[in-house]
């Protein structure tokens, strides 16, 4: 069965689907609640957890990820029972990573050594700003001195600990976002994921914005300095880009997301996580559903909180080869990429490598630097002819 | 059979909103033609765009019996004509078909330009005509004003308007009484061989061809074999009728009498409006004046909004092709806009109405590429062409100089419009005829370029009039003048949709307005894209989309991953509404908003 298996490795997705907010830009799947019943909770997940451990069987575990909402809230002891769920489930490599999300708050910061005692090896903070102001704008809880206090201490308790900025926020100009990223890349250990704030539809920035009501966001022209910024300053740090928005010394890449853009197998429990899960009957995508309440009770009373999956084909994987892995600077490879039916791809391929946008080598194909901040445009046209 | 003194024939002329429905509404209602539960507004006005938009397009009838004052019981039938310029000789046949006309005029607006049209129209068919003032209860009615109005601009005697409200029914009466002491009775001599006119005619689901005729000499009666004199096809009259409005049979129409007939004709194509109608056998000898095949002035592509309904549109215009002997098309292909038609119209309102019906009765969504005038191409080799695309534009080299359709426009605006009216007549190239005062009214006439009046000229008057000018003209001939071809050119490939002819000296803003337009409507590229308007091989504006810069999504991971492979399904399906011009894409939206009449 090994060898059936996509290359990237296999990964476990777990969704907190809470917050203590909802924060204008977040377009994820969390949900403020006031009550959350968390051994009725961990009895789920681990129930997905067998359920879905059944099915693979006993794949070797690269990395957990405790994602959301706001991980951070999750009670220490109920991550404890989960992990202890997968050691049971799954074989677990040596150099497992095992990342938590949190909030840079004092409060959470207070539980920091309990999740390390928990297993938790990783921690991945979302920072997002470092002026007060700013951070109001976006809807955030915490102040940028409680932020750098609680990264301080994640620093002594975790020995790989990252940070979320975003940027391109209202009214930042490239000279802004120069300082504030040197000022993070003074506190930053290994790595960093710089985002460039995006409007999404269906969240409170996306209706202001239709109303017209966030002004001063920066232009495209704003948007492509601030990017070039960003690749300088960090080059230059040794915190050079892996992933379109990611940055990380050699060997401190976050090991779960690369599964992702290398298109491996990941399991996904919680609400609305989604999974890719190879079989002899194919690759599928998993979803589970959103609402927490409908999850947990399709969980308890019918034995699974997914969604009817959906059989990926070999268009579909080509697909989602493609798009994940020209995000990472080392690209795909092109047997895999010939595997997946890839040779259809030729002719816009070679186009697009003539343009300066694609370049191949090593029996790798990769986006060029000029190519990286239009990734979206090289896509459709090496996917929508 | 109906004496000839007890018929009167008569229309109603009146600019659009002057309330002609309304008046013909309430003629058959006070004679209690038609029952009171079955009125209903704009009754003569058939077709939904008809009601919708308050005009009318079709010819109708309608015969009322009124008894006079005089004890006498007469039939009067009246002919709702046309009102608009494209339909003008339409109109000139049904004024042909009776004696007189009320001449209606809203007594708080006065004359417009278009009941002036109509009216010229009736008095070159002799009419005599009955000046009607209407909404007269109105607080901003100014009846003796409207009659000063009425006399100095047409030149007849309003003395005896007869004031009315159509809408509260004052007044209706005096004027079923003027119709019979005022008109004259209509001429014809019943032993004469049958000369009747063809004064419309329509399709009808259940009967087919039905045609509204008007008897001048002679008897027709159900059964005969008629014989129209034009197309030379000949006919049985399965059913004879009049229309009150619904259609009564009847036995015979004589000299005077308005009616229709039904004779297994095919299609609405095989009459011709103001062809003469006689017997097979024994047949008048003289055909009557003033017959002319119908030409179209402005033509345009149609094209489907989705490439897979072109069958469709065939299917459409074929039918109702057969149903408007005044619409032409033919096949047409466009490296733009895929497969579509190439059609003539009498004018732009015809144009927006077949569109409409298109749209509306066939269920098809339409690009419609700019309207372009008829150009007469005079070669070097002494061959006259006629250009209906302005893409068929053949080689200037052997191009020996053009010629285009003016007309004589004639606008009324109240004075304080005419300053911006002048001006916009003198920018779309035009010759100022004549000037005059009525009242605080200017009337003002104009020798115009058609194709300066297809582009924007009716949106632009009444946006600079706000909305109190109006308007109407009527072609005058071809004339030389300075024009060129125009084309679009997207990084450097020509877009055949939007060529253009213009005239020299307007090419450069009409460039400028395209390529400023193009430049919002095409999406960036991952290359700055030059877009030019050029003639022959001068660029005379350029505008350049910049290169896309940034769009990688920022956050993508496990859960975005069949998201973004949704979207990029979704992106290859619209591909398909796309238009390739060598390397670059244009969404089929540009071209329907760029090409918008409205530009």
């Amino acid at each position: 069965m090994g060898e059936n298996l996509p290359e990237g490795g296999f990964g476990l997705y777990l969704h907190w689907p809470f917050c203590q907010a909802k924060c204008p830009y977040c377009d994820f799947n969390s949900h403020v609640a006031a009550n959350i019943d968390q051994a009725r909770w961990l009895r789920a997940y681990e129930a997905e957890i067998d359920r879905i451990a059944a099915e693979t069987g006993p794949r070797l575990l690269r990395s957990i990820f405790f994602g959301g909402g706001t991980p951070s809230l999750m009670a220490p002891e109920t991550v404890a029972a989960i992990l202890d769920r997968v050691r049971l489930r799954w074989p677990m490599a040596n150099d497992i990573e095992i990342t938590l999300e949190a909030n840079p708050t004092s409060v959470e910061a207070g539980k920091f050594r309990a999740f390390q005692a928990a297993g938790v090896n990783r921690l991945s903070m979302g920072v997002q700003a470092l002026n007060d102001m700013d951070l109001r704008a976006l809807g955030r809880m915490h102040s940028a001195e409680e932020a750098v206090q609680a990264f301080d201490i994640a620093r002594e308790i975790f020995d790989r600990v990252s940070f979320d900025l975003i940027y391109a926020r209202q009214g930042q100009s490239a000279a802004d976002w120069r300082r504030e990223l040197q000022q993070a890349l003074e506190m930053a250990v290994d790595h960093l994921s710089l985002y460039q704030l995006t409007i999404e539809p269906e969240t409170v920035f996306g209706r202001r914005h239709a109303a017209g009501k966030l002004p001063n966001l920066p232009d495209e022209d704003a948007a492509i300095d601030m990017w070039e910024v960003t690749q300088e300053i960090c080059d230059a740090a040794g915190l050079r880009s892996y992933e379109v928005s990611n940055h990380a010394r050699q060997g401190a890449e976050s090991q779960h997301n690369l599964i992702y853009w290398r298109c491996g197998d990941y399991a996904g429990i919680g609400p609305g996580a989604h999974g890719r899960l190879t079989s002899s009957a194919g690759r599928a995508a998993t979803e589970a559903l959103r609402a927490p309440g409908a999850w947990l009770e399709a969980v308890e009373t019918q034995g699974s909180g997914e969604v009817p999956r959906e059989t990926l084909s070999r268009d579909d994987q080509l697909s989602e080869f493609l798009l994940m892995g020209l995000r990472l600077r080392e690209g795909v490879s092109l047997d895999r990429l010939t595997r997946l039916g890839g040779a259809r791809l030729n002719r816009p391929i070679s186009e697009l490598e003539a343009e300066g946008w694609l370049s191949q080598t090593e029996g790798r194909l990769a986006v060029t630097v000029t190519g990286r901040p239009v990734l979206e445009a090289i896509l459709r046209r090496l996917l929508t002819d | 059979m109906t004496d000839l003194s007890h018929i009167r024939n008569f229309s109603i002329v009146a600019h659009i909103d002057h309330g002609k429905s309304t008046l013909a509404d309430r003629l058959i209602q006070l004679t209690g033609t038609v029952a009171e539960r079955d009125m209903k507004a704009q009754l003569l006005d058939s077709m939904d765009i008809e009601r919708e938009r308050g005009i009318t397009i079709k010819a109708n009838s309608v015969r009322i019996e009124y008894p006079a004052k005089d004890g006498q019981t007469y039939i009067l039938n009246l002919i709702d004509t046309p009102g608009h310029v494209d339909f003008g000789y339409e109109v000139s046949r049904s004024m042909r078909a009776v004696e007189g006309s009320l001449l209606v005029v809203d007594a708080t607006q006065g004359v417009e330009a278009q009941t002036l049209a109509n009216v010229y129209q009736a008095i070159d068919a002799d009419h005599e005509i009955v000046p009607v003032l209407n909404k007269i209860d109105l607080p901003a009615a100014e009846p003796e004003r409207v009659k000063a109005q009425i006399e100095d601009v047409i030149g007849i005697d309003a003395s005896h308007a007869i004031p009315i409200s159509a809408k509260t029914g004052l007044g209706i009466p005096d004027v079923l009484e003027a119709i019979v002491t005022q008109l004259p009775p209509p001429k014809g001599d019943r032993d004469a061989p049958l000369k009747a006119m063809l004064v419309d005619s329509w399709y009808d689901s259940y009967l087919g061809v039905v045609v509204l005729i008007r008897v001048m000499d002679g008897v027709i009666r159900k059964g005969e074999r008629i014989k129209m004199m034009k197309t030379g096809a000949v006919y049985g009259i399965d059913k004879l009728a009049v229309l009150k409005p619904q259609m009564v049979d009847i036995a015979e129409l004589g000299p005077g009498e308005i009616g229709i007939f039904t004779g297994s004709i095919k299609q609405v194509r095989d009459t011709r409006v103001g062809d003469t109608i006689t017997h097979e056998k024994r047949g008048c000898a003289v055909a009557l004046p003033g017959f002319k095949p119908s030409i179209p002035v402005v033509f345009c592509g149609l094209f489907p909004v989705d490439a897979n309904e072109f069958e469709d549109l065939r299917d459409a215009i074929e039918k109702l092709a057969l149903n408007d002997a005044s619409f032409t098309y033919e096949m047409e292909t466009s490296a733009a806009l895929g497969f579509g038609f190439r059609c003539g119209f009498l004018g732009l309102l015809h144009l927006e109405v077949v569109r409409d019906r298109l749209e509306r009765e066939y269920d098809i969504d339409l690009i419609t590429t700019a309207p372009s005038v008829v150009y007469q191409i005079y070669m070097r080799d002494g061959t006259l062409r006629e250009l209906h695309n302005p893409a068929d534009m053949p080689d200037l080299t052997l191009v020996d100089h053009i010629e285009e359709p003016r007309i004589k426009a004639t606008i009324l605006v109240p004075d304080e419009y005419l300053g911006d009216v002048l001006k916009l007549c003198q920018d779309r190239r035009g010759i100022q005829e004549d000037l005059t005062y009525a009242g605080s009214r200017a009337m003002v006439v104009y020798d115009l370029p058609l194709n300066e009046v297809v582009f924007d000229f009716y949106d632009r008057l009444k946006s600079v009039t706000k909305g109190y000018a109006s308007f109407d003209y009527h072609l005058t001939g071809y004339r030389q003048d300075n024009l060129v071809k125009m084309q679009v050119l997207v990084n450097d490939e020509p877009v055949d949709a939007l060529s253009m002819m213009v005239h020299r000296d307007r090419a450069e803003s009409r460039g400028r307005q395209m390529v400023e337009k193009l430049k919002e409507l095409i999406p960036r590229h991952m290359f700055k894209i030059p877009i030019q308007a050029a003639i022959g091989g001068k660029v005379i504006a350029r505008e350049t989309l910049s290169a896309l810069r940034k769009d990688v999504t920022a956050k993508c991971y496990g859960g975005d991953a069949t998201r973004k492979r949704k979207l990029l399904d979704k992106q290859k399906a619209g591909k398909k509404k796309m238009r390739q011009f060598g390397k670059v894409e244009i969404p089929q939206e540009a071209f329907i908003n760029a090409l918008k009449m409205d530009s």
